[in-house]
């Protein structure tokens, strides 16, 4: 749905200027403390420096202010530039939505808008669906690329788990009845715009504390550089205002306040880029801190779809006779795996599938049966799951055939595969072994998964042994086997209780309370509108392996927020070697000595400070846009890594900046 | 500096590591409410004081209520002892017939030893009766500690309990603590003190004859006594005005070193206990060794600069080292040992004037308190204030792993952090604060002896020393003033219980919280990484606070030194 685009190119950054100078609004900056004492004592300044009063020349005093001020636009052009990459997407989106209008099944047309929830609207071949609701009746393929920028159409269909449609997707055939769900103006599509636009953005718990955090540092240093004036008038002396407030700014985390809004911003829209719609940011920090991960078998670990792989003939039936009627089982059989029963009657046993018969009488598979099959000449051929089977064909009993089939089951799954037992006319012919495919390099994710610190169940309805099969291949850490809704829900209770944060993905609505119960609850695009209201995030390329990148992206949010505020706190050692010599060498002229980087005179010094702390804000915007990069490298490594980087970095950068723009300062003589 | 000098300082870290351990399992039995050995003969006791004043050790208190039972506790006997000094000269066992302590002092004393910080404004010989030093004074030494303690586990089982309130008792805690460690511990203590020297008598003057045959009174009392939980539990209040400095409080080479150890003893137990109490020893060890690089970096510069000298005495041929205001039985070394940990626990015990050391020698043991007193610290203070770092270091950094901040199984969250910075910016705002105000007030100018940077040095210590409740001076300090004493007993309050009850609060915040298990993606708090951060952490943010003052102060002053001007 989104073309990336460079951060500072102009079509954002002239929009983020002027945006930047709205934010300056008292009431909005205030969100802000850090930036917002900033601006106070910015204007105080400004105010105060008409009045004179003291020796610095106001040119240096102007140049002081004018960085000061900087310093808060800087911050506020962060923000804005993280908002406006935002901004474009929610512009198209709302296009989209303005030319809603919705049929009624009477006839008449009414505006989108003012459909409530209950009413029932009739989408034909080419129109928009006008509101977020449950296909009643027929079937369409629909295009939903203005969501979720797939163009493959998809199906939609009454009953069952792909009823949802979504405003602003487009019927490309057919013609449904669609049952609105929305409340007016709570949409789906109400919901993205607000979400990439950035306006329903509340602070998360983590930006609430490190907020508190940054307060608190400020109002210590506001301690520490209130009590100068006082320090100095024992010392016989007095210190300008202007140098004190050059000193509080440099030292309040300004960068971090600075960026940190921009760093939430980003964060959620790195994930609207990756095609995840969280419906908070605390869903999004809650990612970062997943412990376990609850991956559906199939279409995560798996392949979607199993493949016939061996006939199991029972004694005293040849595996061609087996073959032959697993064959005519599966002709009617249009699963994928149906189909590749009749691929392994032809390929390893020579019998090719013959035409469906005109007298066949096909039996469907239901969910209650699990069982379907075909009644051909009198004969009566079942393919079905073991258990069901043997049910269905109660006088098999304990026989020796049934028996003999158990022990093969248990074969069958201990190789990991699924069984799937044929009968005919009450008679165990075999079981035809289903082998699951795991997907490619799953292996290698796990293992990373493992080095974050993250525990992986395999969620599957296989038998416990087949479970254990296929986990042992895919090396998954645990399974849960024969899984139910309700062993779901379970499990990630057992595991909350046992304090950890547990991350899944589903689609059905039998799915929503485990969906609603865990940590991160990612519901498919493609599921239920029960599934998409219980989860907290939702993808909409309905891929469920992408709860492994969330959780990375997650991490690299907070890592991006922590990497930052390390290197604003370690800034200012450097600041104190800046400021402190310069604004006390009046008092005790012998404190030149802790002007460890020869800067060239006290008001160079005092000035180079605050035009590296300003600057450094616009030169790690791209950083905080971009986010620092998650490594699946172990919490210690990673750990040592970003403290060289950025504690070690912190603390080196300034004296080198510092440093620097004091030779431009003195060589210049802007003092 | 002499080869001597370190073995001395090596041998003492040593043994200082080595009584961790056991000091830690002895504490921890207490802060499990465990049987000891000594529970034989003392149980009795501790159960006999419970039915006396009908109190339930099993009842579980909230942080509230153990907030409010420990402050009114601090109250009744902050005025029990008030009125003992005001009335000194009616009560009993005053042999020199010493007169009642005036309204101002008196509160400052009260609020001193109450507050385990043992500012004395006073000169204990000339101002104190036996009365006032046993029971108006020497039982805050026990008391004080004890609460010291008692906070440390409360705070303790906050990390370590899941999902619940309660924090445990704190009259159980005190109870314990005194009857179990402090009494016994000091009962050996005095033994061995009186028996290398030191006086405990009622007595109040022993008359001498000096060598040019002069008579000499000389001023005795129940020194040893008041010695031994002087130094066990960081209180530092000594009966002579000149301290552990004085040949009765601190007789031999040996007293020296076992005073030092006796200093670290119980702070260094309760890192072990710490670790153990949350269920990994690792973290204890990693704290301890946080506290043991400041700890030696502190000493190795203290020493490197008294060792020095300064260029005018050398000038008038005193080569070698600082020795005004040393003790020469004790030397170089041991004086410089002794100031850092007396400063760097919450003791304020000296041994030798910190007035005289050199301009950086003498920052040291004031940076030490600004500090927070947190390497090693006093009793439980040093702990639980260390912990108040800990939680800030992993607040700013544990998030680079890509986690929500956790330390030891606990998520870091807005409340923990307010509360850390609220106790945090105690210090700040009242020792820079008061500096302030008593570098501009006349009263305030009053107080320093001296001129120039040395005499703001000395109003900044006298500030820190109080807020830190460490209680040592840079004696050049007239402090005895309505003035300094109202300052500095606020200071002293708002030093103690501003930290306490955020520490409370946020052992009550993390109690409630689950338990959030490790993992290889959780923050690692234990190695020399975590180490490594938490020394920069509290350099950075408990440290460079301080760095106008102290630039203006000794360190404007060894420059001064330098280029040849005294003050």
């Amino acid at each position: 749905m989104t073309t990336p685009s460079s951060i500072f190119s102009a079509k954002l950054v002239a929009p983020a200027m002027a945006d930047a100078v709205r934010k300056l609004d008292p009431r909005e900056l205030i969100r802000n403390p850090v930036l917002f004492t900033t601006a106070v004592v910015a204007l105080l300044l400004t105010v105060l420096l008409p009045m004179g009063g003291t020796d610095l020349s106001a040119g240096f005093q102007l140049q002081l202010i004018v960085w000061m001020w900087l310093t808060v636009l800087f911050g506020t052009f962060a923000e804005a530039l993280a908002e406006g990459r935002g901004r474009a997407q929610a512009a198209s989106l709302r296009a989209t939505k303005s030319e809603l209008t919705a049929k009624l099944p009477d006839g008449r047309t009414v505006a989108a808008s003012r459909l409530q929830r209950g009413d029932v609207v009739v989408v034909e071949t080419n129109d928009l669906i006008p509101a977020d609701g449950e296909v009643i009746e027929g079937v369409a393929s629909v295009n939903e690329a203005a969501i979720t920028g797939e163009s493959a159409p998809v199906i939609r269909e009454a009953g069952g788990d792909r009823s949802a449609v979504t405003a602003g997707t487009r019927v490309i055939s057919d013609s449904i009845k669609v049952r609105v769900t929305q409340e007016p103006g709570k949409g789906f599509l109400d919901r993205m715009i607000a979400l990439v636009e950035g306006a329903e953005r509340q602070k998360t718990p983590n930006e609430i504390a490190l907020t508190i955090l940054l307060v608190g540092l400020t109002i210590i240093f506001l301690i520490a550089v209130a009590t100068i004036p006082g320090f100095a008038s024992y010392a016989g002396g007095s210190i300008p205002v202007a140098v004190l407030a050059a000193l509080l700014i440099t030292l309040i985390p300004t960068t971090i306040a600075a960026l940190l809004s921009a760093i939430g911003i980003a964060g959620m829209d790195r994930l609207v880029r990756f095609n995840v719609l969280a419906k908070s940011g605390r869903a999004v920090e809650a990612a970062g801190d997943v412990d376990v991960l609850l991956l559906d078998k199939t279409g995560t670990i798996t392949i979607g779809d199993r493949q016939a792989s061996e006939l199991h003939a029972i004694s005293g039936v040849t595996t061609d006779a087996l073959a032959q009627a697993a064959m005519l089982a599966s002709l009617a059989d249009e699963t994928p795996e149906g189909r590749s029963v009749l691929v392994l009657a032809r390929e390893k046993h020579g019998i090719a599938a013959q035409a469906l018969p005109a007298d066949a009488e096909i039996v469907p598979f239901t969910a209650q049966t699990r069982i379907s099959g075909i009644k051909l000449n009198g004969r009566i051929i079942q393919k079905g799951a073991v258990d069901a089977i043997l049910r269905a064909n109660p006088g098999l009993g304990e026989t020796a055939a049934a028996n003999e089939l158990r022990r093969t089951t248990e074969t069958i799954a201990r190789a990991g595969m699924t069984p799937l037992a044929v009968a005919e006319n009450g008679k165990l012919l075999g079981a035809i072994a289903l082998k699951d495919v795991i997907k490619a390099g799953v292996r290698d994710r796990f293992a990373e998964l493992r080095r974050m610190g993250i525990r992986t169940v395999m969620i599957t309805g296989d038998n416990p042994l087949t479970a254990a099969a296929i986990a042992a291949e895919a090396g998954v850490d645990d399974f849960l086997a024969e899984a139910t809704p309700e062993d779901k829900l379970a499990l990630i209770r057992k595991e909350q209780a046992g304090g950890r944060l547990v991350a899944m993905c589903g689609d059905g609505t039998n799915d929503a309370p485990a969906l609603a119960q865990a940590d991160v609850g990612v519901a498919m695009n493609t599921g239920t509108q029960a599934a998409r209201e219980a989860g907290n995030m939702v993808d909409l390329d309905s891929d469920p392996t992408k709860l492994i990148e969330i959780v990375g992206l997650g991490k690299q949010l907070l890592m991006t927020r922590g990497a930052l505020t390390t290197f604003s706190v370690a800034n200012d050692v450097a600041k104190y070697f800046a400021i402190i010599p310069a604004m006390f060498i009046v008092l005790y002229p012998g404190l030149g000595v802790l002007n460890v980087m020869g800067l060239a005179s006290p008001n160079s010094a005092i000035l180079s400070a605050i035009i590296f702390n300003a600057l450094i804000i616009p030169c790690l915007v791209p950083l905080a846009l971009k986010g620092v990069r998650f490594r699946a490298i172990g919490a210690g490594p990673l750990l040592a890594r970003n403290l060289a980087i950025y504690g070690l970095g912190g603390l080196v950068a300034p004296f080198v900046g510092i440093k620097l723009i004091d030779i431009a300062v003195s060589g210049l003589n802007l003092v | 500096m002499t080869v001597q000098g370190w073995v001395l300082i090596l041998l003492f870290t040593a043994i200082i590591i080595a009584l961790a351990k056991p000091m830690g399992l002895w504490l921890f039995a207490l802060y499990e409410g465990r049987s000891t050995p000594l529970h034989a003969v003392l149980g009795p006791v501790e159960r006999g004081f419970y039915r006396l004043a009908g109190i339930d050790p099993q009842a579980e208190q909230s942080w509230r209520t153990y907030a409010v039972h420990m402050l009114l506790f601090q109250l009744v006997t902050l005025l029990f002892t008030y009125a003992i000094l005001r009335l000194q000269g009616v009560l009993p066992m005053n042999p020199r017939d010493l007169p009642g302590i005036g309204p101002d002092g008196a509160m400052n004393t009260a609020i001193s030893f109450t507050t385990n910080t043992n500012w004395q404004w006073y000169s204990g010989e000339a101002a104190m009766s036996n009365l006032s030093q046993m029971l108006g004074l020497t039982i805050h030494n026990f008391l004080s500690a004890a609460t010291g303690i008692a906070i440390a586990f409360a705070l303790f089982r906050g990390f370590a309990r899941r999902q619940v309130s309660g924090l445990g008792n704190f009259w159980a805690d005190i109870t314990r603590v005194t009857l179990y460690l402090l009494l016994p511990l000091c009962i050996v203590y005095a033994v061995f003190l009186i028996a290398s020297g030191v006086p405990q008598t009622f007595a109040s003057m022993v008359d001498a004859t000096t060598i040019e045959g002069v008579k000499q009174s000389i001023v005795v009392g129940p020194v040893a006594s008041q010695e031994a939980i002087k130094m066990l539990g960081t209180n530092g209040g000594g009966f002579f005005n000149a301290n552990s400095a004085h040949p009765f409080e601190n007789p031999t080479a040996l007293t020296n070193l076992v005073q030092m150890l006796s200093i670290f003893s119980i702070g260094v137990g309760l890192t072990w206990c710490f670790g153990k109490a949350v269920g990994n020893t690792r973290q204890g060890w990693a704290i301890l060794a946080a506290m043991m690089i400041l700890f030696l970096a502190g000493v190795g510069i203290l020493y490197w600069q008294e060792a020095a000298g300064t260029p005018m005495m050398h000038g008038l041929g005193f080569a070698g080292g600082n020795m005004e205001g040393k003790e020469v039985r004790f030397g170089l070394a041991a004086s410089a040992l002794f100031a850092v940990i007396t400063t760097a626990a919450s003791c304020g015990a000296v041994n030798a004037m910190h007035d005289s050391f050199t301009a950086l020698g003498g920052m040291i043991p004031l940076f030490n308190i600004q500090l927070g007193e947190i390497v090693v610290g006093g009793v439980g203070a040093g702990i639980y204030g260390f912990l108040l770092f800990a939680l800030l270091a992993v607040f700013v950094a544990g998030l680079m792993v890509g986690r929500t901040p956790e330390y030891v199984g606990k998520k870091i969250e807005a409340k923990e952090v307010k509360l850390a910075v609220l106790a945090i910016a105690v210090l700040p705002l009242c020792i820079l604060g008061f500096t302030a105000l008593s570098s501009v007030l006349p009263q305030g100018l009053a107080g320093p002896l001296n001129k120039g940077p040395h005499g703001f040095t000395e109003i900044l210590y006298a500030y820190s020393s109080a807020t830190g409740n460490n209680g040592s001076a840079f004696a050049g300090i007239t402090s005895g003033t309505p003035y300094y004493n109202a300052l500095l007993a606020i200071s002293m309050w708002i030093g103690r219980f501003f930290i306490i009850v955020p520490v409370l609060a946020i052992a009550g915040s993390l109690a409630a919280k689950k338990y959030t298990p490790e993992t290889a993606g959780s923050f690692p708090t234990t190695g020399p990484l975590w180490i490594g951060l938490l020394v920069a952490i509290i350099l950075i943010v408990g440290g460079l606070t301080f760095l106008p003052g102290l630039a203006l102060g000794p360190i404007a002053d060894h420059i001064a030194m330098i280029n040849g001007q005294l003050f």
